[in-house]
């Protein structure tokens, strides 16, 4: 580990969170009502959008209403991508290299994994896509994010409002998060993207003839805009099958650590959101620190590990010069900033990579593979992560929370049986999955035949593939052939299952909470702003994660960094 | 604050058995008219060990998800026990033996808790329905007296209840006053006056009339007396689960049903690991890791708690109120008998001018000789602590007395030629037949205004001056409710009294907020505009007056010697009629919810240790590096698993005292509780499996219970 290596972790925090904390003053004063320099061009284009869709912005949903009308467009994006990945040879427009029609499994898997804002990447992108369906990707890495900052509103209204039955109008959400969040943003990523060297066209691919000889077909495309929402939109479904490691999506340094930056940043706001909607920015410290302190703990040790190397040399006394682990990693981007990425890239539930994670050391490995496993709650993708928070908030409220002697309250609001029950389905859905999903593969021929590396590695490898599905994060492990029918099925299954039935549990849960009255705040009030909080609320992601995760763990990364200790390598 | 004086001792107080009734066999039942219970009574203890064998029925615990997975689990291991030993195979035989006993153990410690819990509620019912003797009632007909059974009287029915006789039934008296012995009920010996009219009226049903006659309605139809409902109460609150309760068992099932699923993944995670895990060590890890110790202790918390208020003289009329009372932030406490002594004391001589105030001491002290009431006694006590001044031995000299009456207003004495006189302002002016002067009319005047009563002193019509009677406030009330503010509840004090007034004492006692000039219109509607603020509020009340109010706070407790309207109203009923009582019940509400948390949050934490000594113990043969996660270095993976089923079924009875007492409360911030709370549960959760774990393990190894090879 290098002392830059490390500095860069604390670095980049400390730029996400200024551009955080000023992302989220306009973002609260365009969700909630107030002015922003945008509103003189987009209020007209709002106006004309509810006019031309017959919206009436001011008409208040019930929580049923608002997650019907959520769903409703999900599904629609969803059924759209559907058709024109059926479809692709049909429809010859913006498809120069006549992509033949995407196989159903792969199909589903894909347009589950756009709506979902995993982004899961069954297909290899410039072989498989046409630039139409590629163009409708683009669309759903819109559209999926904005409908996680739907959600976060929703939730967070049930905080904010009282003896409410109502908790916004989703149309309304819906779109001026559009209009005044996700567009101009990406605008602004994709233009720092071209300068910094990705190409934006819709050329056809290029066939060059190398110095060598070789026939090599460039491939190329709109990418710099779809690099950006990708990026920015935390879905990290790439242009190309490498991600951001592909030299046109992550050319330089300098753009890689922009790509960061634009991942964090909405995430990051999503915090000071949630302590601006409540009125009490205080209630936003506790959740921004449990974050960072996960998030630099995760850092630290993934990169650490991969620092080290491999064990297995040491054991069987190869000693080389510099002992990182640099297979599968960019030797552009290096370990420190590839480990950085890593982390960040299951914290954020972007999925997009600069590495092969499967040939991370198996600790390292078990950092991205935990990250997921505790819900993406580390800064998270938008919305969907601040929620996760809320949701461990008011479980470690109602664990630790009837020490002080009253009836656990978060935020003034009585936490009572119902709250608890979607609480505790939202954390239950996913684990269920994950480790269901992950025992079927690894019982059934179906699953086992597309591991490739036999022993822990290949558990890791299935757990991943998994997490990464519920996580509705979207990187890949490695080492797994996805685009079985079992595993484009399953992985589809459990993106689902990872968004809805994770997410709507938790707007029901903010709906009853704004039916209820706020208590006034007293010394006999469990304090949630302070450092005590964010040493429970800590506690309580690290070892609600762990106690459901650690039998599968052991015999996963554990049990083989242990054996590597001792020399001994599962070869695939 | 400290724990609050008990107006009980601490043990569990039985109410008194009447003098016929069956003595119960029952050790320790001393001279006196109570009997207290040990928290391992004899019988007590028998009694639960019987119920916890009973408890097995699987009926009875599907209330209970963590135990009765538990018991499933117990089931199962006792089935691969037998396998094993018709196999041959005894090192497993032995092995999973232990293990399923232990797990059985674990079921009946968890019932044996909650037993204990139930049969200590179930002796106050039984004791109380010892009351309920056979009576015979002099019921009033139009053709005079007619003797029937107490049993066959109906709502409406007018009884004689004459001296050394039971009252029938609950009813109001319409005619008479009689003291009356209420400790079959409340288990305090000291009679209370009944009479018709006012707030006194209520009888209670098995209570005994000392002295007197008094003819009683009958107000509550058999089977609905308030000693019925009281029993019923105390059996079915036994049964019935509070809101929070239910809340937290929904978290309990869910972690069950999560590590269900962690369990039940981790074989087909095995064989593809290819480790050999059997079926019974699965089940020790399901066991271990759902939260056993908090599952098998809830409803003994819930029971205790109401235990815990029964022991305190008060019957919550559902647990729901109880919980509630942790909650409430608001508490309004009426001035005069809560917040002060009642009875008015002299606290000052102010002398007019010209006049000595040893002088006006003097008169005021002679004048008060024969005044036996509280004030009276005070003011020859001031007199004398102020002045030295003695009362001079009067039984020789010419002395006459002159009581006071409600038509002069005043008393005092005649004495060797001096006529001394203490009364009411415009009294003692009009019997002086002079002009008050100015500055002892200001002074009289300040004193009303700070709440205090004036008396003016006169000697041979000259006025001397005032004495100042005070409304004491009771000793240590102060420092009480300053600790109830810090714990964030804000007390509010009800007075008849003038707003000035009122301000005056709110200040000195120290509350938040007062109501002036209380009606029951103001009460109720004060009640209502802070309910709607989002407080939750407590209130104390004896008197029809307080009923609208009582009816619309979240805790209300009613005095037992209030009238059928306050009873009928509250959700609580206080046995000795203290209103001080409603600290002590906010008090008990705090205890159980932190008791439950504490536990909780103990029991979650305690997985972690249990993990680090069953998974390597699991997996160890598959994957030897696995060792390293032995962190205890448990003997072999045998001494570890069983070491860790140990602990967990020890910890349950570790921790029944703990369950049954509730944890220690203290009202202060709820950052200082939190703190020392999550300190000792959290992190102590954390560390205590380790030691405890290890030191099983050690004994398990030293003798040689499971094979120790590695």
């Amino acid at each position: 580990m290098t002392w830059q290596g490390i500095l860069q972790i604390f670095v980049l925090l400390a730029v996400v969170t200024v551009v955080g904390f000023f992302l989220s003053k306009y973002m609260y004063n365009a969700l909630e009502g107030g002015r922003t320099f945008m509103d003189r061009v987009l209020v007209p284009c709002e106006r004309g959008v509810y006019r031309i869709c017959g919206i009436d912005p001011t008409v208040e949903m019930r929580w049923t209403r608002y997650v019907f009308a959520l769903l409703m467009v999900n599904v629609v994006g969803f059924v759209i991508l559907m058709i024109l990945l059926a479809l692709q040879p049909v429809l010859t427009i913006f498809n120069p290299a006549h992509m033949p029609q995407v196989p159903f499994w792969v199909n589903l898997n894909t347009s589950i994994s756009f709506m979902t804002n995993t982004n899961w990447q069954n297909y290899g992108g410039e072989t498989t896509l046409s630039y139409l369906s590629q163009m409708w990707l683009t669309v759903q890495q819109f559209l999926s994010p904005v409908t996680g900052i739907c959600l976060l509103l929703a939730v967070v209204r049930g905080f904010s409002r009282h003896n409410a039955n109502t908790i916004g109008n989703f149309w309304r959400d819906f779109i001026r998060t559009l209009l005044w969040v996700a567009i101009p943003l990406a605008i602004v990523g994709a233009v720092v993207l071209i300068a910094l060297g990705s190409p934006q066209n819709l050329h056809a691919y290029t066939v060059v003839h190398t110095l060598q000889g070789h026939k090599q077909v460039i491939a190329q495309g709109p990418v710099a805009s779809m690099t950006s929402i990708m990026q920015l939109g935390d879905n990290g479904g790439g242009f190309f099958n490498m991600n951001a490691a592909q030299p046109f999506a992550g050319p330089n340094a300098a753009s890689i650590v922009f790509q960061l930056i634009l991942g964090f940043s909405v995430p990051v706001a999503c915090i000071f959101l949630f302590g601006k909607m409540v009125k009490n920015t205080r209630q936003a410290r506790p959740i921004y620190w449990s974050m960072v302190i996960l998030f630099v703990i995760g850092a630290l040790v993934l990169y650490h590990f991969e620092a080290v190397g491999n064990p297995a040399l040491a054991a069987h006394h190869i000693h080389l010069a510099a002992s990182h682990n640099l297979e599968g990693k960019e030797t552009r981007f290096g370990t420190g900033t590839t480990s950085l990425f890593e982390n960040s890239t299951t914290t954020i539930s972007w999925g997009s990579v600069i590495a092969s994670n499967d040939s991370l050391t198996p600790i390292g490995g078990l950092v991205p593979l935990f990250n997921m496993m505790t819900g993406e709650v580390i800064f998270g993708s938008w919305g969907a992560g601040m929620i996760g928070m809320i949701a461990y908030a008011v479980l470690a409220l109602f664990l630790a929370g009837l020490m002080v002697g009253r009836t656990p309250e978060y935020l003034g609001k009585k936490i009572e049986s119902f709250e608890v029950k979607m609480a505790v389905l939202s954390m239950v859905v996913p684990s269920l999955v994950i480790l269901v999903l992950s025992a079927l593969s690894v019982a059934l021929p179906a699953g086992k035949s597309g591991i490739f590396n036999p022993g822990p590695h290949g558990l890791s490898e299935v757990l991943y593939a998994f997490s990464s599905g519920v996580g509705n994060n979207g990187s890949a492990f490695g080492g797994l052939s996805s685009a079985t029918p079992w595993y484009s099925a399953t992985v589809g299954l459990a993106m689902l299952l990872g968004r809805f039935p994770m997410y709507i549990p938790l707007v029901a849960m903010g709906a009853s909470l704004a039916k209820k009255q706020r208590i006034p705040e007293s010394a006999g009030t469990f304090p949630t702003h302070g450092p005590l909080f964010t040493v429970l609320l800590t506690g309580t992601v690290v070892v609600v994660g762990a106690l459901i995760f650690f039998p599968a763990l052991a015999l996963g990364p554990f049990a083989e960094q242990f054996a590597a200790h001792a020399g001994k390598l599962f070869g695939g | 604050m400290n724990q609050p004086e008990p107006t009980t001792p601490v043990e569990t107080t039985v109410t008194a058995l009447p003098p016929d009734g069956d003595q119960h066999g029952a050790p320790g039942h001393g001279a006196g008219r109570r009997r207290t219970m040990s928290m391992w009574d004899k019988d007590l203890v028998r009694h639960s060990l019987g119920q916890s064998l009973r408890k097995l029925d699987p009926r009875a615990l599907t209330h209970n998800p963590v135990m009765f997975v538990v018991e499933v689990g117990s089931l199962f291991a006792t089935a691969d026990a037998f396998r094993y030993l018709a196999s041959d195979k005894m090192g497993l035989f032995s092995f999973t033996g232990q293990i399923a006993i232990w797990l059985w153990l674990t079921v009946l410690f968890a019932n044996f808790a909650e037993a204990m819990a139930e049969g200590r509620g179930q002796a106050h019912a039984d004791e109380l329905r010892r009351t309920r003797t056979e009576t015979e009632a002099r019921k009033l007909t139009p053709q005079g007296i007619q003797v029937v059974p107490a049993t066959a009287l109906q709502v409406g029915d007018v009884v004689v209840v004459a001296a050394g006789e039971v009252i029938p039934g609950d009813g109001e008296v319409i005619e008479g006053i009689a003291s009356v012995d209420e400790s079959a009920i409340t288990g305090e010996s000291a009679p209370v006056i009944r009479e018709s009219g006012g707030d006194r009226s209520a009888v209670t049903g098995g209570t005994t009339v000392l002295s007197d006659e008094i003819q009683v309605k009958i107000t509550a139809g058999r089977g609905e007396s308030f000693l019925d409902r009281m029993i019923t109460l105390i059996e079915a609150g036994v049964r019935q689960k509070t809101p929070n309760e239910i809340a937290l068992a929904l978290l309990l099932a869910g972690l069950t049903l999560i590590f269900l699923v962690v369990v039940v993944t981790v074989a087909p995670f095995s064989t593809y690991s290819h480790a050999v895990v059997s079926v019974t060590v699965l089940i020790a890890l399901l066991v271990a890791l759902i939260p056993t110790t908090i599952g098998g202790l809830l409803s003994a918390i819930g029971i205790s708690g109401m235990n815990r208020l029964l022991e305190r003289n008060v019957l919550a009329l559902s647990g729901r109120a109880v919980e509630a009372a942790g909650d409430v932030n608001v508490i309004m406490l009426d001035k005069t008998g809560t917040l002060t002594m009642g009875s008015r004391q002299a606290s000052a001589f102010v002398p007019a001018p010209g006049v000595d105030e040893r002088q006006l001491a003097e008169a005021a002290q002679l004048s008060s000789l024969a005044d036996e009431t509280p004030e009276g006694r005070s003011i020859v006590v001031l007199a004398k602590e102020r002045y030295g001044i003695r009362a001079p031995d009067l039984d020789g000299g010419a002395v006459e007395f002159v009581p006071f009456s409600a038509q002069t207003r005043m008393s005092g004495v005649d004495l060797d030629g001096r006529q001394i006189r203490k009364g009411a302002a415009d009294s003692i002016a009009r019997w002086a037949e002079v002009e008050i002067d100015p500055q002892t009319k200001s002074t009289v005047e300040e004193i009303s205004r700070a709440g205090s009563t004036p008396l003016l002193v006169a000697e041979n019509r000259r006025i001397l001056g005032a004495v100042e009677l005070k409304d004491v406030v009771k000793p240590g009330i102060k420092e009480r409710l300053a600790s109830l503010r810090a714990a964030g509840i804000k007390t509010v004090m009800i007075t008849g009294d003038n707003p000035i007034t009122a301000n005056a004492i709110a200040q000195e006692v120290g509350v938040d907020d007062f109501l002036a000039e209380a009606t029951p219109e103001r009460k109720m509607d004060y009640v209502k505009s802070i309910r709607a603020e989002g407080y939750m509020v407590g209130m104390v009340g004896d008197g029809t007056n307080d009923a609208p109010a009582l009816a619309n706070a979240d805790v209300a407790v009613a005095m037992n010697t209030g009238t059928m309207a306050a009873r009928e109203a509250g959700n609580m009923i206080d046995l000795d009629s203290n209103p001080t009582k409603l600290i002590e019940i906010v008090e008990v509400g705090k205890q159980i919810l932190i008791t439950r948390g504490a536990l909780t949050t103990f029991s979650v934490v305690n997985d972690v240790a249990k993990y680090f000594a069953i998974i390597p113990a699991m997996f160890v043969v598959a994957y030897p590096g696995l060792e390293a996660l032995n962190i205890m270095h448990l003997t072999s993976p045998e001494t570890a698993i069983l070491s860790a089923i140990i602990f967990n079924a020890l910890i349950i009875p570790a921790l029944i005292p703990l369950a049954l007492r509730g944890v220690r409360y203290r009202a202060t911030t709820a950052v200082a509780i939190l703190r020392k709370n999550l300190l000792i549960y959290g992190l102590g959760g954390l560390v205590v499996p380790f030691a405890g774990i290890k030191l099983i393990d050690m004994a398990v190894t030293a003798l040689h219970l499971v094979s120790t090879a590695h």
